[in-house]
């Protein structure tokens, strides 16, 4: 009785990904697809305790939930041509059991794909993306997606109806793009993917409970992509960084919850397992030979764990890897951060220069880490005076109180008046 | 599935464009239009004249308001149109991108139509 309501929960847990993907190819309708999941899960708590667990649960919540939409389209006399052509393929050739045949791994791998690609469509916009992707894919609620984003529960309830809307009525497809599209749309499932773990890892707000599972779940979606797509460098890397900034969760935050830097935090605490997992990933997508921003930001992120102590990293080939990652997207911020890793590698004036000079463009004028990382260099370079006022200005520009904190630390150390 | 790709474009650089640059524009719409004729996916299409031209017209309380000018004054004008009938929003995309305006500084957008259920 009580396996059977585990198997059920196990099921919801593990499956409904998988599931849905497929219930909306053959439905042809997100909310048709979902409501029918729905009703079938709780069919199987009625039915599993009382006929047992089936062999395969995903097949049978399957076709369990495909048999409730077509009694639900008989119900409401809608969709009277869908109606025959499911009720068709109901009976004949295409009895359940073929069907549930033919669903043989690949398809169902396919139909994850589909989804990935349709949640992640770039005519839906960024947060409706990551809405739907978190709610079909990643399997969390609703209110768990607004707590998560800090939106009301019915702005996010409503951006997920409005993104289901549009897929239907403005006939987004629902499929793995051809070739010639493949490229830029693995670039915009990447890009929802990282942006949930971002929210997760560096999101000044919210219980550290939720923003945890933001990552976690980020990190699911990212092992299904490379599951489904195990030749494309790109997801490997995107993996590979998440884990690898993830290995250091409980190092780089203190118990009030509080951001502690890189250089701060103590590294006993990082979890070597995630380190040699997200390492091993790096490794084998780097062997591709189709580098990518993803991959060498992983590999930046791996040199950084391989040093057991702030002092043993090696900058030289940290300052190498933005050199590369320059060329695939020439930002401000990642030349900053290739001035750092210069700066570090024992070459602090040639650092500063550079950075006074990215400095010109007024770019970063309102970037708080462009003015914490010249005071660091000034202050590192004994220039107590100059380290003064770019702490000042960092601190003016500073939101996150524990960042507060190290900053006001470091100003003491060069003006302890 | 019909979508309606809507062309925006700021009219007032027209006035300053040099002949080349407008032999370049006809030349690439001239393209795009052997090119999205022979896919067999065009229904209609048409350039339009200035929003100078345009007039906009209600009906309140059974009399005929008409106002000068476009319904909106915005940076970029609508300029023209094509009506496409393709399969779904990515090809609809796909040939969107092709129309010279999207390309030159200006912009598309890509309206699906509406689809009636006839009994």
């Amino acid at each position: 009785m009580i396996d059977a309501q585990k198997a059920v929960e196990d099921a919801f847990r593990d499956k409904s990904g998988r599931i849905i993907a497929t219930l909306i190819r053959v439905l042809g309708d997100f909310d048709l697809a979902e409501e029918a999941m729905q009703e079938a899960f709780i069919t199987a708590l009625d039915r599993w305790p009382r006929d047992g667990v089936p062999d395969s649960p995903g097949a049978w919540i399957t076709t369990t939930a495909r048999r409730k939409a077509i009694d639900r389209l008989r119900r409401e006399k809608v969709g009277r041509e869908k109606y025959l052509l499911l009720a068709k393929e109901d009976r004949g050739e295409t009895d359940d059991h073929d069907m549930l045949d033919n669903m043989d791994e690949s398809s169902l791998h396919d139909d994850r794909l589909r989804l990935i690609f349709t949640c992640c469509h770039p005519a839906l916009n960024l947060d409706a993306q990551v809405s739907l992707t978190l709610r079909t894919l990643g399997g969390l609620t609703t209110p768990e997606i607004a707590r998560a984003f800090v939106v009301p529960e019915p702005t996010l309830a409503q951006r997920i109806v409005r993104a289901k809307r549009k897929i239907k009525s403005a006939n987004i497809p629902y499929r793995v793009p051809p070739d010639h599209l493949l490229p830029e749309r693995i670039e915009a499932v990447l890009a929802v993917i990282y942006l949930i773990f971002n929210e997760g890892y560096s999101a000044s707000f919210g219980p550290s409970l939720i923003r945890h599972s933001l990552c976690d779940e980020a990190i699911r979606l990212g092992r299904t992509l490379f599951e489904l797509m195990p030749d494309e460098p790109e997801a490997i890397g995107l993996l590979a960084l998440m884990i690898l900034h993830d290995s250091r969760r409980e190092a780089r935050t203190t118990d009030e919850g509080g951001l502690v830097v890189l250089e701060e935090q103590d590294r006993n605490q990082w979890d070597s397992a995630k380190i040699n997992e997200g390492t091993a990933l790096v490794e084998r997508a780097l062997r591709m030979r189709r580098a990518g921003p993803y991959q060498v930001q992983a590999a930046i992120a791996a040199v950084h764990s391989e040093a057991m102590a702030p002092d043993q990293t090696d900058w030289q080939q940290i300052a190498a890897l933005y050199g590369t990652l320059i060329r695939m997207v020439p930002t401000p911020v990642v030349k900053l951060n290739m001035a750092v890793a210069i700066a570090m590698s024992d070459r602090l004036d040639r650092g500063l220069q550079m950075i006074d000079h990215l400095g010109k463009s007024g770019d970063l004028d309102n970037y708080q880490h462009y003015h914490s990382a010249r005071a660091d260099l000034l202050r590192r370079l004994g220039r107590h005076v100059e380290a003064t006022v770019a702490y000042g200005r960092a601190l003016d520009l500073v939101q996150n109180d524990t960042e507060k904190d190290y900053l006001q630390r470091r100003l003491r150390e060069v003006n302890p008046a | 599935m019909k979508y309606l790709c809507l062309i925006y474009s700021d009219e007032s650089q027209m006035g300053s464009a040099t002949e080349e640059q407008i032999e370049q524009v006809m030349g690439a719409y001239m393209q795009y239009e052997q090119e999205v004729s022979a896919a067999g996916v065009k229904l209609a299409g048409e350039g339009l004249q200035p929003t100078m031209t345009a007039t906009t017209v209600q009906v309140a309380d059974g009399k005929t308001v008409t106002t000068d000018g476009p319904f909106a004054e915005t940076k970029e004008q609508l300029g023209g149109f094509y009506l496409l009938d393709v399969e779904d929003l990515d090809s609809a995309i796909e040939w969107a991108a092709k129309i010279p305006t999207a390309y030159m500084g200006g912009r598309v957008e890509v309206r699906p139509c509406m689809v009636f259920d006839i009994p």
